[in-house]
């Protein structure tokens, strides 16, 4: 093809605690042509960039740029280069000009103080007009008045401004609309016939089919495949995105039958849309769907956290009354969030502290506390739960992430509420505290639970559901059950959305 | 258990040398070192004033000086716990002596003077709170706010003037004793001990470490934490209220410019000396009063050794922002 390719990684790998985050991965990158970097959720692909753009530091291999051996300390060493990344939120100065912030760090002075700002406003016209924003946007607005198309676009124009060579796009059309998305190919393309080089990260089908010159497929930190667009169909891709067995650490599931505990119907907040589920005793269901779907969010309005608009939450045919996640414990329903450090522990208090938490009439007499029942109440959960820990006394801070999770658990199971949500319940957590927690939800089911599973982890929701609710854009878009569940099947259903979207 | 939980109970290098770790692992690492800063001053200012430093009538005067920032850094202590800061005690304080002093001129009534000022606090304390969680306001910001206007209601109230108060019953709470030791520090060990079980045995208490620990977690917990906060600064106006009684009874009068010496300053300081983070969630009543001590001491030694009022000021600024600094540096150390 061309002489020598502008960006180049050689083998590198990185690594992340116990988590090997990429390993061996070689991809080059020539001027004037767009590489669609796809990959589900943890493949990689945003570790890749920050590696380019010298966030972080590859463990083995190198960055070649103009193909020399080059040291990304930081950003600003990547910058120097002509190497940009765009994020999915644009770091720009809200309370600063349209201008300032696009020429920021080469403010031109008159008189050797003061700001040239007729020159300024020249500079920012002459590249609003490149790419026909004049009319929009006008030099002296407030950039934290623009919206999140027009962010997107002011740091590609900064970037440009800078004298880009390789431009990283990072999911740029996941808060766009249509019309905006489509603008933003134009610039693509143009940036291409300028002979930039482009790195785009998409989830969206139909974008990678459009915009895409060569496709590079990551899963699980390594380089799949690497080819020209048109040699590859949209089935490959998903096929090779996901492509590996459904792992065997999940136990064979009983079909349930019990009643209905949880009930939605219609339920919308300001960030889902008409959600209706059920799910009986005894059922584990799975809520699938790319990040940003809404899963976490259907979890944060059942359990009373986000404000319903519509629609009613009902556990045991009675409808709640949710002001809070104090009504939706009242009422039996029991949440492991996300982010066990931010949403989950007290960090600074111990193992017995946090898993007795939710249970202070069992841990009291008449409001003072009972070091005894305490001990026995905690004691319980993490004999049940097997928790290595020194002591109950132990700050929860000072256990591992697998341990940590077994606590939030246990915080929930001294309860024993009648349905269960885990939101992310694996992650950061090593291989075998995850089959432990894996057989616990399916213990849990068996002894007549109603359970709720989020996860990005594609075998894990399999593994575990008894039937998989696939979500995009805040809505409920299919069903798949464990019978017929395929990786490829929810990554269909997860990505049809788009396709609609974009058609 | 949960004082001592709240930080990691070995440090070895500390311990080597001093005498069984387990004494030390007792009573926390932090409150050791707080002991030997204590011992330090007593040393100091005893070998520069020996003739009068440990004369039983110095140590009352240090006793009857600690009352009233004890009882509201053990407040203080309870406030920052939960996340929160309260600079509005010194003007609840001046604003509960005229009230009381004006409800004693009016009805004659010991008990009903006193229920004024402690209920004018609590009533104080309630605004802070709700200014804070309904209204959204940053905590130093709001009650900066309300510090500047509970103090002009308290001239309001007293036209500008200091109001006497002569019910003898004052006087008997102002220099009385029992057993030997004066009424106000018996008021201190009550107020201290409520705090200290509250903190340390209640399920209450668990809950105000958990709100201010992560307010997030503790609401996902089910925990109202807006309550909490609320109530927390309740109790803190009441205890300001009650500081305000102390301070009536020793002056016999009700001031509206009493408490405006700063007192808030060193009831900060000292809950930080204490062993508050001012993130939230970590902090003692043990570790406050030391901290009172502490202040007390060197307030003392500062009067006995001639130090001049002005730098007097200086020394008490720099101490709160050392507290400060060390307290970064160990959770810095620990996180």
């Amino acid at each position: 093809m061309q002489e020598v390719s502008l960006l180049e990684v050689r083998g590198v790998g990185k690594r992340f605690g116990v988590v090997q985050a990429l390993s061996d991965v070689s991809l080059s990158i020539h001027a004037g042509e767009v590489l669609a970097l796809v990959g589900e959720n943890g493949a990689g692909k945003s570790t890749l960039m920050r590696l380019i753009e010298g966030v972080h530091q590859p463990d083995t291999g190198d960055v070649w740029v103009d193909g020399a051996p080059v040291r990304l300390r930081a950003p600003s060493d990547a910058h120097a280069l002509g190497v940009r990344v765009i994020h999915q939120d644009p770091d720009i100065f809200a309370d600063l000009s349209v201008a300032e912030n696009l020429f920021v760090g080469d403010l031109r002075r008159r008189a050797g103080v003061f700001l040239d700002r007729n020159d300024l406003a020249a500079r920012t016209r002459a590249l609003l007009a490149r790419f026909g924003l004049e009319r929009e946007i006008s030099p002296w607005m407030r950039a934290g008045a623009l919206g999140p198309a027009h962010r997107q676009l002011l740091e590609i124009m900064r970037a440009l401004r800078a004298g880009v060579r390789l431009l990283a796009l990072d999911e740029p059309t996941s808060s766009l609309t249509e019309d905006e998305a489509r603008r933003l190919f134009a610039v693509v393309r143009g940036l291409r016939a300028e002979g930039v080089g482009l790195i785009y990260i998409s989830h969206r089908m139909p974008e990678i089919r459009v915009l895409a010159d060569r496709v590079a497929i990551l899963r699980d930190g390594r380089l799949v495949a690497d080819r020209p667009a048109v040699e590859l169909s949209e089935a490959d891709i998903v096929q090779l995105m996901v492509g590996r067995p459904v792992s065997s650490l999940f136990e064979q599931r009983v079909e349930a039958t019990g009643p209905v505990v949880l009930e939605l119907r219609g339920v919308t907040t300001a960030y889902v849309r008409d959600i209706s589920l059920s799910i009986r005793a005894g059922e584990v269901v799975g809520l699938g769907g790319l990040i940003g779907a809404g899963r976490s969010e259907v979890a944060q309005a059942i359990f009373g956290h986000d404000r319903l608009v519509a629609g009613t939450v009902a556990v045991g045919g009675t409808v709640l009354r949710l002001r809070g996640p104090a009504d939706a414990i009242a009422a039996g329903i029991g949440l492991a969030p996300e982010d066990r450090k931010r949403q989950a522990l007290l960090l600074l208090r111990s193992v017995s502290d946090n898993i007795t938490l939710c249970v202070p009439r069992r841990v009291s007499w008449f409001g003072l506390r009972s070091r005894a029942a305490e001990l026995l109440v905690a004691g319980e959960q993490a004999t049940r739960m097997r928790i290595k820990t020194p002591s109950l006394d132990q700050l929860v801070s000072k256990l591992s992430g697998g341990n940590q999770q077994k606590v939030v658990l246990g915080r929930w199971l001294a309860r024993g509420p009648r349905v269960l949500i885990l939101d992310e319940p694996t992650r950061g957590i090593d291989v075998g505290a995850k089959a432990e927690i894996y057989q616990l939800i399916a213990r849990l089911a068996a002894d007549g639970m109603a359970v709720m599973v989020i996860s990005s982890e594609m075998p894990e929701l399999v593994g575990l559901s008894d039937r998989i609710l696939v979500m995009a854009g805040g809505r409920i878009v299919g069903e798949v059950s464990r019978a017929e569940a395929t990786e490829r099947d929810i990554l269909t259903l997860a990505m049809a959305e788009n396709l609609e979207k974009a058609a | 258990m949960s004082g001592r939980a709240a930080r990691p109970a070995r440090r070895p290098g500390l311990v080597a040398g001093l005498g069984p770790a387990r004494i030390i692992t007792t009573i926390g690492t932090h409150n050791f070192s707080l002991l030997i800063a204590l011992g330090i001053l007593i040393v100091i200012f005893g070998s520069l004033r020996p003739d009068v430093f440990f004369l039983t009538r110095n140590i009352q005067n240090i006793g009857q000086a600690m009352a009233i920032l004890g009882v509201l850094a053990t407040a203080q202590t309870i406030v920052i716990v939960a996340g929160a800061l309260d600079i509005s005690v010194g003007s609840i304080v001046g604003m509960s002596t005229v009230c009381i002093a004006t409800v004693v001129a009016w009805t004659g009534s010991t008990t009903l003077g006193i229920g004024a000022g402690m209920a004018v606090g609590a009533v104080a304390g309630m605004i802070n709170g709700l200014i804070v969680t309904l209204g959204g306001v940053n905590a130093v910001i709001a009650t900066l706010g309300t510090m500047a206007a509970f103090r002009g209601v308290a001239f309001i109230i007293s036209n500008g003037q200091s109001i006497p108060i002569f019910d003898p019953a004052f006087r008997v709470i102002g220099d009385g004793r029992l057993f030997g030791i004066q009424i106000t520090i018996w008021v201190l060990v009550v107020v201290a001990t409520l705090f200290f079980v509250l903190m340390r045995y209640t399920i209450a208490g668990r809950n105000i470490y958990a709100v201010g620990g992560n307010p997030v977690v503790a609401r996902l917990a089910g925990l109202n934490t807006r309550a909490y906060q609320i109530a927390v600064y309740a109790l803190s106006g009441a205890a300001a209220g009650l500081a305000g009684m102390l301070l009536a009874a020793r002056t016999g009068s009700g001031q509206p410019v009493s408490g405006s010496d700063g007192l808030e300053l060193q009831a900060i300081t000292a809950a930080v000396l204490g062993g508050c983070a001012l993130t939230g969630g970590r902090g003692t009543i043990v570790g406050a009063m030391l901290g009172v001590l502490i202040l007390g001491v060197l307030n003392n030694g500062m009067i006995l050794t001639s130090v001049p009022t002005f730098y007097q000021m200086v020394a008490r600024g720099v101490l709160l922002i050392a507290a400060v600094v060390i307290a970064e540096q160990q959770a810095r150390r620990y996180a």
